[in-house]
């Protein structure tokens, strides 16, 4: 296992490479230049900016540009932002908590709606509650994140007024109240993304099951005579899941861009939100950094998957 | 990997009703495919409803005159009536004619974004397929880049850092349509590259395609014409799929305030300009809203309908 892992950590090296590389390429060949405005201001002479220019190292080949940009990054030096003059590092710190926290929640709901479901009705095939299920699950899917969001905020905080629609991250209240005002105004966001992805999910886990049902070896099993449970448990789920965690992983870009929108509609300060203001203040250093960010979560979540993968079927982390 | 369970409950029967003399009768694919896809009921409605909406969209403005731009702040925030179908906004324009106008650029939006994404996977698909050795192995990286970059933020910033050059290269409408189409577009190719690949690495070795390559057909000529036509049925459903995506991201985009410029009314602009009235009208934003959740639905049915029917293993 800890060699699976070493391995495994090593592969994440030339996709974080790549993925860098990708970035860099689309602002190195965006038009538009960061001095252009201190080439129309007439206060600065020419030699002032040629000076500026090379100290900066604008006029370097692209290659050499990106290789002083990555390791100023690996040193942790992020830059700082244009809007409020605050390092990028700390900007981002402030804000990854709660956006990692509403996808961490989000992620749990939608696992515990989408295998009690999703075997449920994968374990009676065509039946009523299957069919309810999938044509459920469906529409859930093609609700989009941002008009799930807007129809909560109608009805749960307008019509029943039993939620706020803001999120504060000021709450004047302490101890046991503090949790529950928190609690309260965490439940929309944290529903919108989770039910959409469970939905999502739910389909995944349903066909991977019906695949794993008919295996001649959950016949062996039900004739060894083991009990219905466990051999739903033991033989088919933890099969069936092999297949369904790497679809997860290959939705996690997709549960981000879920996130951006969340935080967006209920103003959550998170990272998400914080990249859009950054683009609507022209913020560039923030805008590339946070980018990065969500890039690097990704991998990470993909990095867990592979993990998980490996615990549920030791042949691969053995090979 | 499945086992002998037949797909579908009703197998049995419908091999022994039919009746020799009709089993024997000809039929080309698409006939068969069309006979199958009649039988998923939610998809021939989808159908029928994805064509009500797509001939509203296209030919609605010619049949509604009312100007998408006429500001009327007597009749602000209404909701339908005989004057105005769908109510109003905020500046009192009608809704109907913003929709219909929304509805052609979201639709143009996903089509073109599919195609796209269809064209550039199958070409890398193909050459990663027939290529082998290291150029495979590279664009299998590439796949695997572009399936763990996450999109909307980088599609953000593309938009963000290109959207002034494109804008006055071309005029606002044309630069953002091109820039969001290749945009969406760069990032959903990654499906269809790997149904095409893996469809060549499953037939390139098999007797039909050996026959052609001794006829003496060029590497073209095998993947266009022998190979090809064997992914369609996938790709077709993908590619289904892609245009729903393609819409949501346009939306999202729209929504986010980042898409086209305001004055353009795209499904998801309209949603974002009535997220700050919804306690007042809520009308505004449940109908944008509902028509973007409709077209998507209605095409990830069809895409159900279609897997079903261009699937020659599954029995129906």
């Amino acid at each position: 296992m800890t060699r699976y892992l070493i391995r495994r950590l090593l592969i994440t090296i030339p996709s974080l490479l790549g993925i860098s590389i990708v970035l860099f390429t689309v602002l190195a060949l965006a038009p538009g230049d960061p001095f252009s405005e201190l080439a129309t201001n007439p206060a600065i002479p020419p030699s002032v900016q040629a000076a500026l220019r090379l100290k900066f190292g604008l006029d370097d080949p692209i290659p050499v540009r990106y290789m002083h940009w990555l390791v100023a990054m690996l040193h942790g030096d992020w830059g700082f932002s244009f809007v409020s003059r605050i390092n990028v590092d700390t900007l981002i710190l402030q804000r990854l908590p709660v956006t990692l926290g509403v996808i961490g929640a989000s992620q749990v709901l939608a696992v515990m709606v989408a295998l009690p479901v999703g075997i449920y009705a994968a374990t009676r095939p065509y039946s009523f509650f299957d069919q309810v299920a999938g044509t459920l699950a469906l529409v859930g899917f093609a609700l989009p994140t941002f008009f799930t969001g807007i129809v909560f905020i109608l009805v749960f905080s307008i019509y029943l007024d039993w939620l706020p629609f803001v999120y504060r991250s000021d709450l004047a209240a302490t101890g046991l109240q503090w949790w529950w005002e928190e609690f309260k105004q965490s439940i929309m966001p944290i529903a919108v993304l989770g039910l959409f992805q469970g939905a999502t999910w739910t389909r995944f886990v349903r066909s991977a099951v019906l695949d794993v049902v008919r295996m001649d070896y959950v016949t062996t099993a039900r004739a060894k005579g083991l009990a219905e449970g466990g051999v739903v448990m033991k033989h088919i789920v933890r099969n069936a899941l092999i297949p369904v965690v790497t679809l997860i992983a290959l939705q996690m870009p997709i549960v981000f861009g879920g996130a951006i929108i969340t935080e967006q509609i209920f103003r959550v300060p998170g990272i998400g939100s914080l990249l859009i203001s950054a683009i609507l203040a022209n913020d560039t250093p923030v805008i590339m950094a946070v980018t990065f960010v969500f890039a690097c979560l990704v991998i990470l979540f993909n990095l867990i998957a592979d993990l998980l993968y490996g615990w549920l079927d030791p042949r691969i982390s053995y090979r | 990997m499945a086992g002998s369970t037949p797909a579908s409950p009703t197998v049995d029967v419908a091999i022994a009703d039919v009746p020799l003399k009709a089993r024997a009768r000809h039929v080309t694919p698409w006939t068969e495919a069309w006979r199958r896809f009649r039988r998923h009921r939610l998809a021939v409605v989808s159908g029928v409803v994805l064509l009500v909406l797509i001939l509203a969209v296209a030919f609605g403005p010619w049949l509604w005159h009312v100007q998408i731009n006429d500001i009327d702040f007597s009749a602000q925030l209404q909701g339908p009536s005989w004057a105005h179908p769908l109510g109003t906004d905020d500046l009192g324009q009608d809704l109907l004619a913003r929709m219909l106008y929304g509805g052609r650029i979201s639709m143009s939006v996903g089509l073109a974004a599919m195609s796209v994404s269809v064209i550039v996977g199958t070409i890398v698909g193909a050459v990663a397929g027939m290529a082998r050795g290291s150029i495979d192995s590279a664009l299998v990286w590439l796949i695997d880049l572009f399936l763990s970059l996450p999109q909307v933020p980088v599609l953000l910033v593309i938009i963000y850092l290109y959207r002034g050059a494109l804008t006055a290269m071309l005029g606002p409408q044309v630069g953002i349509f091109i820039l969001i189409v290749a945009g969406i577009g760069a990032f959903r190719w990654m499906t269809v590259a790997r149904l095409v690949r893996a469809q060549l690495f499953a037939l390139r070795e098999k007797e039909f395609v050996e026959a052609a390559r001794a006829l003496g057909a060029s590497s073209f000529r095998l993947v266009v014409r022998h190979v090809l036509p064997n992914a369609l049925g996938p790709v077709i459903v993908a590619g289904t799929i892609d245009v729903a995506n393609a819409i949501i991201a346009e939306s999202t985009l729209s929504f986010l305030g980042l898409g086209f410029p305001p004055d353009i009314p795209t499904w998801g602009r309209i949603l974002f300009d009535a997220k700050d009235y919804l306690d007042v009208a809520p009308h505004w934003a449940l109908i944008a809203g509902g028509a973007i959740f409709l077209v998507v639905l209605a095409i990830n049915f069809i895409g159900d309908g279609l897997r079903d029917a261009l699937d020659p293993r599954r029995i129906m």
